[in-house]
């Protein structure tokens, strides 16, 4: 549906997009996820129309959208800050895009009326932006954007300026209204959790780069490239070269891996915290010392000391756990649980 | 810490030395015998003096016609000219040309366009006031507007743009009523600064139409009458309306925004 290919943007001597290629499917909830600062705006205000790229081309179902001004795409954005206009109630918001396209009155009403009940904002329509909660404007911006039925919609750090209780609320919301209207959304947010539980694939953007696109189960268990690896959830990094067994660390011997690499390959091995077990005292393949437990709830987090390792190994246990700090423990993991990556 | 009584000293001198004259010239404007300057009671007779004199009636009216044309003219071109120095130049000089008649030396202004209009053999009148008031309230309300400008939220123009409207409505709808409070503020500065100006006026008033301060200045020639001191007090009264009126406003568009 939507296909960037090769866009590049810079500033002087930023480089905020370099070389981007991406492809979004009708009706996917598609997320772009990276630290801030790697081009994520700078990419959904190309596709908006209020930048354009030096290189590269982005076509809308075939059709070229960079050369359209930004009035007539067939697409929305979100704005980070919702950019409501501040002299005019919640229904003159989420008229003005409607009034634009000159409907009928009677339908600019039913239509508005419509979008305030699917936010849930019915009771608001005669309210100022500055009347409002947090968690209302942001549904006030989004009841603006989806009421022009776009083909797409663009959304920049959608939940970033609301507290942690309103955010899970919102989450849920965005996926439902999703799902409702049936539109492609694009969202852009450095949350990986977000991400993670939104998105029906994910891009992973570092420093103006796509770094891996995948479903987020796909790219929770097999990062592509170390930045993945470190940066979507949390992960033990082990250095070495692959072998036939997994990896060959320098100072920790073979570690257990899922290994296509060619042997000697230089490669990190990624492994999952919860995905560690707390042998006990004899088996495993790393032996080491328990340096902190930190109770969680429903999970615990175990710091092991490895000798021959400087970042203690982290391991998540479900509930309270029975390791002590100071305790000698034995670490180990299944083959397919190692990760194998190319450095 | 308890502050110095004395402290407050220089502070009220300061008012005093500010509003003494403002406050004689009230009060003398009620004086009941003939000298500006021995009050010998109260009475209402020089107000009713200036209300038969033809000479400022016909001052007055001057004035006011050049103020209103010149306020209304300043205020578009001023807005247009701070939107277009805002947001597509990124030139300082252009910016700090835009509003230099607003600080030029009021004789360099009046001399300029007196030259000006001699050599585009322009006759003078009424309209030559109004095109020159023009000039100076138009730097005014750019700096004014300019300023609130780049205080504006660019994303509120692109949110529009990006629901569909064109530049034009976009400007109209999302732009303008951003500005109002500052074009209004513009506005009023550039008619208080209209009402009471001479140096430009009276290079380029026609000796048949004299505005105000220049009929004042004639009268007060052969001396001060209390009757300008009552002329002057109503104009007084026009300035405080004015000043009252724009923080009102400014605040009733403010609390919409
Ligand atoms: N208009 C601009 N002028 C100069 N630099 C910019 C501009 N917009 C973005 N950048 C730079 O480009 C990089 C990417 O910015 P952005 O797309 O906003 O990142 P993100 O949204 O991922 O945090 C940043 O280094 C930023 O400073
Ligand atoms: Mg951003």
């Amino acid at each position: 549906m939507l296909k960037i290919t090769g866009v590049s943007r810079r500033f002087g001597d930023v480089t905020a997009l370099s070389d981007v290629s991406l492809e979004i499917r009708q009706g996917e909830f598609f997320a772009l996820l990276g630290p801030s600062g790697c081009g994520k705006t700078t990419l959904l205000r190309i596709l908006a129309g209020f930048e354009s790229p030096d290189e590269g081309t982005v076509t809308l179902d075939g059709d070229d959208l960079l050369g359209q001004a930004a009035h007539r795409r067939p697409v929305n954005l979100m704005f980070q800050s919702y950019a409501l206009f501040p002299h005019m109630t919640v229904a003159k918001n989420v008229a003005y895009g409607l009034e634009r396209e000159r409907l009928g009155r009677a339908e600019v009403r039913g239509r508005v009326d419509e979008v305030l009940q699917k936010v849930g904002l019915e009771t608001m329509a005669g309210r100022r932006p500055h009347q409002l909660s947090g968690g209302q404007r942001q549904r006030v911006a989004l009841a603006r954007a989806i009421v022009k039925r776009p083909r797409l919609l663009l959304l920049d750090e959608p939940l970033s300026a609301l507290d942690k209780k309103v955010r899970a609320e919102m989450q849920l919301e965005l996926k439902r209204l999703q799902n409702e209207v049936g539109i492609t959304f694009v969202v852009v947010t450095h949350d990986q959790e977000e991400a993670m539980s939104l998105a029906d694939r994910i891009a992973v953007f570092n420093a103006g780069g796509v770094e891996q696109v995948d479903a987020p189960v796909e790219l929770y268990e097999h990062p592509r490239t170390p930045f993945v690896a470190g940066f979507v959830g949390a992960n033990n990094i082990f250095e070495g070269r692959a072998c036939s067994a997994g990896l060959a660390g320098e100072e920790l011997g073979i570690l257990p891996g899922d290994s296509g690499l060619p042997d000697g390959t230089p490669a990190l091995l990624a492994v999952r915290p919860e995905r560690i077990r707390l042998d006990g005292e004899d088996k495993g393949v790393l032996g080491g010392e328990v340096v902190d437990v930190s109770f969680y709830g429903g999970i615990s987090h175990v710091s092991v000391q490895v000798s021959g390792r400087r970042q203690p190994v982290l391991v998540a246990t479900q509930g309270a756990t029975q390791v002590q700090t100071g305790s000698k423990v034995a670490l180990g993991w299944a083959e397919g649980d190692g990760v194998l990556i190319p450095q | 810490m308890r502050k110095s009584r004395l402290l407050y000293v220089p502070f009220w001198a300061t008012y005093v030395f500010l509003y003494t004259p403002i406050v004689v010239l009230v009060v003398m404007s009620f004086n009941a015998g003939d000298s500006p300057y021995v009050y010998e009671g109260f009475s209402l007779e020089w107000y009713g003096t200036l209300a038969k004199n033809a000479a400022i009636r016909e001052g007055l009216v001057n004035t006011l016609i050049v103020a209103v044309g010149s306020t209304v003219l300043a205020t578009v071109l001023g807005t247009l000219l701070a939107v277009g120095l805002a947001r597509h130049t990124r030139s300082r000089a252009l910016d700090a040309l835009g509003m230099l008649p607003a600080v030029l030396p009021d004789l360099v202004l009046g001399i300029g366009l007196l030259v000006f209009y001699a050599t585009i053999k322009s006759t003078l009148g009424l309209h030559s006031v109004l095109l020159a008031h023009t000039v100076f309230g138009m730097a005014f309300v750019t700096a004014v507007v300019r300023t609130r400008l780049t205080h504006a939220d660019t994303s509120l123009e692109e949110a529009s743009r990006d629901l569909g409207a064109t530049p034009f409505t976009t400007f109209v709808r999302i732009t303008l009523p951003q500005l109002a409070p500052g074009i209004l503020a513009g506005a009023l500065l550039a008619f208080t600064l209209s009402i009471d100006e001479f140096v430009i006026a009276f290079f380029t008033a026609a000796p048949t139409t004299p505005t105000l301060p220049i009929v004042i200045y004639s009268m007060v020639r052969f001396g001060v009458t209390p009757e300008i001191n009552a002329l002057a007090t109503l104009l007084l009264l026009v300035s405080f309306t004015a000043v009252i009126v724009t923080q009102r406003m400014t605040r009733l568009t403010e609390s919409l925004s």
